[in-house]
């Protein structure tokens, strides 16, 4: 049963990420994309980390995409054609799946994963809160800070972006 | 009772069975809502409400029939025919797809969270009180958080689907003002589970757990956490008003300046599943509200299942114990859905400033210092 959910979800997985690329209409690709977290969420089920689960669909699915399809109504109420790929997007694109195809094929030809350690690490990080927490801040503590750090400067940002200094310059 | 025929029968069967059970009745809880709704609206502003309709063949029956009549029963299932049966027109100027998905997408996610959520409580052989629900997950309440945020899906695309401007702008307002109480929501249930979450513990973010910390002996064990945390119970009360779309808070519709809100170019079969999905979140949200401040299945606070159960020695008979707390626990979330109605025919609706305001700049702060206040107790509680 498992094996067979795993690659039906993959497959779904896979599929709706291809066509969050390819649709047209903005709409279309935001709904692909959620039905692709969804679809990774269950991946996470499948490997007991129900809480990576939850998360994920609480987060992405529940308030990014939701987000997005928010942005593409207020900027367009017809959920906008996409304009075709510039020249430069083509290149970057076929660039960087180029990369992440050697990447892929170099793990799978000269990766060493040790099956003992892979099989006991799977249920105990994202199954159980205790120890995925507990991981957050001793191993993981470094990545989180930097992650923590970046977000903080990407809301600065927003709020550099979005608020109107019109007082200020006047006084100018 | 010889229940094993029942337990005879393969897994997959049983767990579709009882999945089917609790949508049938939840799902007739949520319709009668809407006669509820109307009944209550009559009563607070001093009407008889609906009490005329009768079919013509029951109409000589005594008793029982003029009660139901003045119930108005009748007219529920009135109402229910004539939203299957109606002519249920697209307008030309919609997108399909999403116009018929929208409708759909709103049932999936309020019938989906109530698998979650443990609804009653019985002893087996070992002496163990064992929940009631169909899974019991350890994430539960996140698991609860997380389907139920995707309902926001289901109004958004209404909105934009009807490619009209009265939907949309329900939607937008909805859509932001259901993102924006999410935060506050989150962020007041976390205390209850500081408290839970005793150090050596486990960690679990269950709901079944949180009941059964509230049904310890002694002054503390025995405490609701209503009264323990009440800022918590109030900042989750007022963001669930908002999570449901329910007056004051009801952007989505407010028909007042909007005609319907997100569904103003539904009708017949597809405007009902919308209200349906509304009543179902309202019933599935007042239960989670009764599990973490309200004892869930524990009659009085001090006094729970387990004492009522040796006082009518009930220990040994878990398909009695089982209907007692289930009754328990039903009678508290219809009691709360009763408020959420009186509520709803109380106060007037917010303006849409007034919403984001009361939402960013009043319950977030008040659910952040609640929630660093309880940090600080408990660990000065553990402390000493």
């Amino acid at each position: 049963m498992a094996p067979l959910l795993f690659y039906l979800l993959s497959a779904l997985v896979l599929g709706t990420a291809l066509l969050v690329v390819t649709s047209k209409n903005a709409v279309n690709s935001a709904m692909f994309f959620l039905i692709s977290l969804l679809g990774t969420a269950g991946l996470f089920v499948l490997l007991d980390a129900f809480l990576l689960a939850a998360v994920l669909v609480l987060v992405y699915a529940g308030a990014v995409v939701a987000l997005f399809l928010f942005i593409i109504m207020l900027l367009g109420m017809k959920g906008g054609e996409r304009p075709p790929l510039s020249h430069f997007a083509v290149l970057a694109s076929v660039v960087a799946a180029a990369i992440l195809g050697v990447g892929v094929l170099s793990f799978v030809k000269h990766g060493q994963i040790t099956a003992s350690i892979a099989d006991a690490a799977v249920p105990a990080t994202g199954a159980v809160l205790k120890s995925y927490s507990a991981q957050l801040f001793t191993t993981y503590l470094l990545p989180v800070q930097v992650v923590g750090f970046l977000l903080l400067i990407a809301m600065l940002g927003v709020i550099v972006l979005s608020k109107r200094f019109e007082g200020m310059e006047e006084s100018k | 009772m010889d229940l094993s025929i029942y337990f005879n029968l393969p897994l997959w069967l049983r767990l579709a069975i009882q999945g089917a059970a609790v949508i049938a009745v939840l799902f007739p809880i949520a319709a009668a809502c809407s006669m509820a709704e109307r009944k209550i609206s009559a009563w607070i502003q001093g009407r008889p409400g609906p009490n005329r309709t009768v079919p013509p063949f029951l109409a000589g029956i005594p008793i029982i029939v003029p009660i139901l009549q003045n119930l108005g029963l009748f007219q529920l299932a009135a109402d229910g025919g004539k939203f299957v049966f109606k002519e249920d027109p697209i307008p030309g100027h919609v997108n399909k797809l999403y116009f018929v998905l929208a409708p759909i997408l709103s049932m999936i996610p309020a019938l989906t969270t109530i698998s979650v959520v443990p609804f009653g409580a019985y002893f087996d052989k070992a002496g163990e009180l064992v929940p009631i629900i169909l899974a019991n997950v350890d994430v539960g309440l996140l698991a609860v958080f997380a389907v139920a945020s995707l309902g926001v899906y289901a109004i958004i695309l209404a909105g934009w689907a009807s490619n009209s401007k009265y939907p949309f702008l329900g939607a937008v307002r909805a859509s932001a003002q259901l993102i924006s109480y999410e935060l506050s929501m989150t962020l007041s249930v976390l205390p209850v589970f500081l408290w839970v979450n005793v150090p050596g513990g486990m960690g679990t973010l269950s709901l079944f757990d949180v009941v059964q910390s509230q049904s310890q002996p002694g002054l503390w064990g025995g405490m609701w956490y209503v009264f323990l945390m009440p800022v918590s119970a109030f900042v989750f009360l007022v963001a669930l008003f908002a999570e449901t779309n329910r007056l004051p808070f009801d952007m989505a519709e407010c028909e007042a300046d909007l005609v319907g809100g997100f569904h103003t170019e539904y009708g017949a079969f597809k405007w009902s599943l919308f209200f349906v999905a509304e009543y179902c979140h309202m019933i599935v949200g007042s239960a989670v509200f009764v599990l973490l401040f309200l004892g869930g299945w524990n009659p009085l606070p001090w006094i729970p299942l387990s004492m009522v159960s040796d006082w009518l020695s009930l220990g040994d008979n878990p398909v009695l114990l089982g209907a007692l707390a289930t009754v328990l626990f039903i009678g508290k979330v219809l009691f709360f859905i009763f408020f959420f109605m009186w509520v709803r025919w109380t106060l007037p609706r917010f303006r849409y400033d007034q919403v984001m305001k009361i939402g960013w700049q009043k319950l977030l702060p008040l659910s952040i210092g609640n929630l660093v206040f309880y940090a600080v107790v408990i660990a000065l509680l553990e402390r000493f």
